[in-house]
């Protein structure tokens, strides 16, 4: 495969790795190298790559893995994780968001989502992909994913509604 | 009527039984100016999911067109394996040839050894042929 041609099969998902590997990992830094990883790995891969049938899972599939195992490893222990917390209010989201308070509300509640429910919220209600393909992707069964779902929208919505009630009152 | 519709989807929605078409039609709601006031408190969960969808991957990948070394490995142990065999042939027929020139030379010496002490009986043939004609010469 040349490369204008692993491009133009890359191009359209290449924002949705991207922002799996932000929802994981929370740092801009530490999800773009995330991506750039896998992208890379993708193009050492491409003579293989008509085999796969669907490349957009397969690469989720590896973003998922990538983001866990590197959440695991050392270089992203408890320094990292700090260190994130502090600049993760990344600059440019920071001063697009900055009228909308709420937004940012938003993101603090995502982040203290568990991983499983962080990753089912982000590609149900961001990227909006089906129930059978989260399963392929997260290597889950339906009920779980439904399960999962659903708990994860709870959560974000009692935390709305302390912050909602607290606001007002 | 709209509104009671949106409810019940609501109500599915946390029950994660919704359908993607049905959270677009939610997540439309959501993002028009006139929602009910007792469901505003959802605004920002669903506008944060659209929002969240903008975000880009704008780094540029460096993706190097890869140079294929294996194969130019393969093309170097080749043309190493033909010189190899070529000279390594060319040393073979040197030492065979060597091998025979010795054994030959020794050959001839064992002949030349031979031949000498053939020469030698000779010598005492002509001393007897001499003698002889001197007796005959003396008769």
């Amino acid at each position: 495969m040349k490369q204008a041609e692993f491009l133009n099969v890359v191009m359209p998902f290449k924002d949705k790795l991207y922002r799996l590997a932000k929802r994981l990992l929370v740092s801009k830094e530490e999800a773009e190298d995330a991506t750039q990883e896998i992208l890379l790995k993708l193009w050492s891969k491409n003579e293989s790559m008509g085999e796969y049938n669907n490349v957009e899972a397969f690469a989720m599939t590896m973003t998922k893995n990538f983001c866990l195992d590197r959440l695991k490893s050392k270089q992203a222990s408890n320094l990292k994780l700090v260190h994130s917390n502090y600049t993760d209010e990344n600059v440019s989201l920071q001063r697009q968001l900055e009228a909308e308070d709420s937004i940012q509300w938003m993101e603090r509640i995502m982040k203290e989502l568990p991983e499983q429910q962080k990753m089912v919220l982000q590609l149900r209600d961001v990227e909006q992909y089906e129930f059978e393909e989260i399963c392929e992707l997260l290597d889950m069964k339906p009920t779980a994913v439904r399960v999962t779902l659903s708990r994860a929208r709870k959560a974000v919505r009692d935390e709305l509604l302390k912050k909602h009630s607290y606001g007002i009152g | 009527m709209e509104l009671d519709n949106i409810e019940k989807l609501l109500e599915k929605y946390f029950e994660g039984t919704t359908t993607v078409a049905e959270e677009k039609t939610l997540g439309a709601y959501f993002s028009q100016e006139s929602v009910a006031t007792h469901l505003e408190q959802y605004i920002p969960m669903f506008n944060y999911f659209s929002i969240a969808k903008e975000e880009r991957y704008t780094k540029q990948v460096p993706l190097k067109p890869r140079v294929n070394y294996y194969k130019w490995l393969s093309v170097a142990a080749a043309v190493v394996l033909t010189f190899g065999i070529y000279f390594g042939n060319r040393y073979q027929e040197r030492k065979q040839a060597e091998y025979a020139y010795n054994e030959t030379k020794k050959a001839f010496e064992l002949l030349a050894e031979n031949f000498g002490r053939g020469t030698e009986k000779v010598a005492y043939l002509q001393e007897f042929e001499a003698t002889k004609q001197k007796i005959y010469n003396n008769n």
